[in-house]
């Protein structure tokens, strides 16, 4: 492509463009607009790949950033901005995301299972200099007097008391009614097809029509690793898909979560979670279902009585090595990605840090870690 | 040779050549069609007993001298004899709740199905869905009172426990099954305090073009003889608008409006109906493609004239497939099961296709006169996508009509972003009596064909199965591996505990 | 709410409707016999709890749950009456019953 070709007098100018309404991008941009910038979001169709409607709405650290002390300490501020967050939303659009961060569980069903658990905490630990999550190991009497429906084939677990969760919907609507508040235009069935970087800023196009802007985000989810390339950023991704298993609503039994278990506010159970590296279709299987069942009765042994109402897949956006990519791109200032597998957790980093930062122009030497070149890729 | 009832799932075998689901007309008819063919066959059903909701209970009910339900109903006698002789395995009372591709498995697909308890995955090369079809949702202020049921359930009702509501009825809606079902509570002694009629002058109109084809069918005759009973005993308002359902804990009174005025009648009971549309849950989480039928008004499986559907293996019969009425149904569930044996190889292709040939002509009687029906009896906007942002649109979730249309004016692509920010079809009925009205109230909002906004993406279970009996089915070393991962496989051993895209 | 149009058959069963017995012809669903023996609501609505009963009696609406010999939430409509089946009302969300847990 060559630069100053298709765009003309007559296209239409936004100022900054986001491509993809998910959790990332509505995050980006509410958190641009509260900067005063002008935004614009560029989504897809209803079926695109879209991880924000298949997520299991954690507010997540333990755990994470094995070997990556910056990716564990940058889930930890964001799971401490959080409540900022949600009570920013409940201010501007009367909207109870149902954050709760009572503490989580990981639940042990094999002693291996906990010692490798442990193992992994210590470590991280160790990493950060202990500036990571909290944690402890509990033995399997201590989370049956915590919450006794927990059955006798847990053998025990990994309590942090950092960890919750939210309503993801509710969130992805909130985020959405924020933006709308704003007067944010949301340009739904807008896919875009072409990014090509002009003189002055980048020329959008699609089926649609195109548009020139003079800053682009990249929060298109799976759809980064194709963007990327056209404005000389480098998202490089893996296939990942994951399954979830739903329940009907139940009166409330459990009021903390775990990583494979919660219970959402309106009383659903929400049952995780599968990773088959080698698919890109989100069709669900009934043999992961079986195991993911199996799973949830041998930790809460009263639920082989409630009833699945559904099972979804969904493809995580997911970097070669699990990590978010945060950056600017070199060749293309004002072209900037925002890559992440955990659109929930980081939230709060999204709206209150990183867009702050694309709204003044460029990030901060925090998110640098993030950046393409730890894939040793060479740009081209 | 005489077919074989299954009643615990022990006694199914693991897998069959020809799945057949569904045992109303279509499904039946398949089953018979293909029966001595050497083609070891299973069909399945929700139900006790045979018949589906067209033949409710046929092999139950004995004709009597004080017959109600008359001679189209016990048509479905016939067939379900036959059946009977069939060499087919029988599932009654049996749920399927999922229905998948299974590539590198003994049979292509695999059967999900729930029976006494127990579920249990039967293998498949050729799967017949017969599921029919479900009153289209008319949602009305006051639809979810106890007392509001749906014409078709009154039917059911009376054929499967002869019964009548007992107290003050009034029917609302349109379709050749609200006359139906009037005349069958009339016959039945039952109080019919009047009949709301709700087609429209630009329906009427539009089903002008199609009278000629409509007086040349087998229809015409039997509906006037039924609409000139109704109007005879029963008082019918016509070009209802505005209608709500009032009553506190319970149902007291419709309100309508007519002409320029409003009036208010009690009611005991109300009974809805506005026409029938293919049930798609089953259809659409196997994966099959579906397309707007803008005639019918209403999303249909694509499938070809040998009942062929998008995905290998899948075959659909019956008004499951597009609504044509039992007749129709069973002819198309013989020329599922003919295309069936063909591939299978139980039949030439030729000698298959010949004699689906004839079939096809046969088929074309019963098609006569539908596109009239179809036309003159689409509900109007009104109620395809409820003005009121009160009125309830998802039963389960207790959304209401003004919040879809906040949604859709936010701009969100489709409606299955619109479930997510709502929960709108995400209760136990999993959308079944609110996908279609969701799509109509988003296509009225932007304006286009509903067949541009698209519907709900169902998935499986496509019924609610009990976590305990999901738990107990046998773990395959890929599952297993996909839940609790596989060595080496996975460079961050957390991965696993946060979700699809984790939180 | 419904009433028989010819009188009950002689094949009968026997069900507990709260606590109170009922009598209801053999082969009939749970459902139906409910409606014949005047049952008007059949569960409160998870969202709001408002009184809720059978809409479609075909499977589809989930209107009709109750609670059948201690299984929350099923459907009325396609469970057929057995001699001695217990039956309730099935009020809101189901529970899990914690306070029984081991």
């Amino acid at each position: 492509m060559s630069l100053n070709t298709g765009a003309n007098a007559r296209t239409p100018e936004v100022e900054t463009a986001v491509i993809g309404g998910g959790l990332v991008g509505a995050a980006i941009a509410l958190g641009m607009a509260r900067c005063g910038r002008e935004v614009t979001i560029f989504d897809g169709e209803d079926l695109d790949l879209r991880a924000s409607r298949a997520n299991f709405a954690l507010v997540w650290v333990q755990g994470k950033g094995l070997g990556n002390p910056h990716y564990a300490l940058w889930s930890k501020a964001s799971a401490e901005l959080w409540p900022q967050l949600a009570a920013d939303l409940q201010a501007e659009t009367g909207i109870d995301v149902a954050l709760s961060q009572r503490g989580a569980f990981s639940f042990a069903l094999t002693d291996r299972e906990l010692e490798n658990w442990r193992h992994e905490m210590e470590t991280i630990a160790g990493e950060t200099a202990g500036a990571a999550a909290p944690f402890r190991v509990r033995d399997h009497a201590e989370p049956r007097d915590m919450v006794p429906a927990i059955g006798h084939g847990v053998v025990g677990a990994i309590h942090s008391s950092l960890d919750g969760h939210v309503n993801s919907l509710r969130l992805f609507r909130a985020l959405h009614c924020a933006l709308r508040n704003r007067n944010v235009p949301y340009r739904s069935r807008q896919r875009v097809d072409l990014i090509e970087p002009q003189a002055s800023g980048f020329l959008l196009s699609g089926a649609w029509g195109s548009v020139m802007a003079s800053r682009v985000v990249l929060a298109a989810g799976v759809d980064n690793g194709r963007l990327a390339d056209m404005v000389g950023l480098c998202v490089p991704l893996q296939a990942s898909k994951g399954q979830i298993v739903v329940t009907e609503k139940c009166k409330p039994f459990f009021p903390y979560t775990s990583g494979t278990i919660r219970q959402a506010d309106e009383g659903g159970v929400m049952i995780g979670d599968s990773e088959e590296l080698s698919t890109m279709s989100t069709a669900v299987s009934s043999d992961i279902a079986a195991v993911l069942a199996d799973r949830a009765v041998r930790t809460f042994p009263l639920l082989a009585d409630v009833n699945v109402v559904r099972c979804w897949a969904g493809i995580r956006v997911k970097t070669i090595d699990g990590l978010p990519v945060y950056e600017q791109s070199a060749r293309h200032p004002g072209a900037f990605s925002v890559t992440c597998h955990s659109g929930v957790t980081l939230a709060a980093n999204h709206v209150l840090t990183v867009a702050p930062q694309i709204a003044a122009g460029a990030l901060s030497g925090e998110l640098s870690p993030f950046a393409s070149a730890r894939f040793h890729v060479p740009k081209n | 040779m005489t077919m074989r009832p299954i009643a615990d799932a022990a006694h199914l075998a693991p897998d069959y050549d020809i799945v057949i689901i569904g045992a109303g007309p279509a499904g039946m008819s398949a089953a018979i069609e293909a029966s001595g063919s050497g083609a070891r066959l299973l069909l399945v059903d929700e139900n006790a007993a045979p018949g589906g909701q067209i033949y409710r209970s046929i092999t139950r009910n004995t004709r009597r001298g004080n017959d109600v339900l008359g001679s189209d109903y016990w048509a479905g006698r016939e067939i379900a004899e036959a059946f009977g002789r069939s060499d087919a395995d029988y599932a009654a009372a049996t749920t399927v709740w999922s229905l998948e591709a299974n590539p590198g498995g003994p049979r292509r697909l695999s059967v999900g199905v729930s029976l006494n308890g127990r579920a249990t995955m039967i293998g498949a090369d050729i799967v017949i869905l017969a599921t029919g079809a479900i009153e289209r949702p008319f949602p009305v202020t006051g639809w979810t009172l106890p007392g509001v049921m749906s014409a078709g359930a009154a039917q059911i009702a009376l054929k499967s426990a002869q019964i009548v509501p007992g107290g003050r009825i009034v029917l609302a809606g349109c379709g050749p099954l609200l006359y139906l079902v009037a005349s069958q509570l009339m016959a039945a002694g039952a109080d019919i305090a009047a009949m709301l009629t709700t087609a429209d002058r630009h329906a009427k109109f539009a089903a002008l073009r199609h009278l000629p084809d409509f007086l040349r069918s087998a229809y015409w005759r039997k509906g006037l003889k039924l609409m000139l009973d109704v109007h005879r005993h029963v008082p019918v308002h016509s070009g209802v608008r505005s209608l709500s359902i009032e009553g506190t804990g319970k149902a007291e009174a419709v309100s309508f409006s007519q002409g320029r005025g409003s009036r208010r009648i009690e009611a005991d009971c109300v009974l809805l109906h506005h026409g029938v549309i293919p049930a798609i849950n089953l259809t659409s989480a196997a994966g099959c493609a579906l397309a707007w039928n803008d005639g019918q008004r209403a999303f249909a499986p694509v499938s070809d004239e040998m009942g062929r559907s998008s995905v290998d293996g899948i075959l659909l019969a019956g008004d499951g497939a597009g609504i044509g009425g039992a007749q129709y149904a069973a002819l198309s569930g013989r020329k599922a099961a003919l295309t069936a044996l063909g591939d299978l190889g139980r039949i030439s292709q030729p000698d298959s296709a010949r004699r689906r040939q004839a079939l096809t002509a046969e088929q074309r009687v019963w098609r006569r006169g539908r596109a009239f029906l179809d036309a003159l009896y689409t509900p109007a906007r009104a109620y395809r996508a409820p003005a009121d942002p009160q009125t309830i649109v998802c039963r389960c979730e207790e959304v209401r009509a003004g919040e879809i249309r906040d949604a859709a004016a936010m701009g969100v692509p489709g409606p299955n972003q619109l479930k997510t920010f709502l929960r709108c079809g995400m209760g136990p009925c999993q959308g079944r009596l609110c996908a279609q009205t969701v799509s109509e109230i988003i296509a009225d909002a932007r304006g286009e064909s509903p067949g541009i906004t698209g519907v709900f993406r169902f998935r499986s279970p496509v019924k609610p199965l009990r976590l305990g009996e999901l738990a107990a089915l046998p773990q395959t070393p890929h599952a297993l591996g996909a839940v609790y991962g596989e060595q080496n496989t996975n460079d961050n051993p957390t991965a696993n505990s946060e979700g699809t895209s984790n939180g | 709410m419904f009433r028989k149009i010819e009188s009950g058959g002689s094949d009968q069963v026997t069900i507990r409707f709260e606590g109170a017995e009922i009598k209801a012809d053999r082969g009939q669903t749970l459902a139906a016999a409910l409606l014949a023996a005047g049952i008007g609501q059949f569960r409160t609505s998870v969202v709001s709890g408002e009184p809720r009963a059978p809409y479609c009696l075909m499977g589809v609406c989930f209107e009709c749950l109750l609670t059948v010999d201690g299984i929350q939430n099923r459907q009325s409509c396609l469970i057929e009456v057995r001699d001695g089946m217990a039956v309730s009302r099935q009020h809101r969300a189901r529970d899990i019953g914690m306070e029984n847990c081991p």
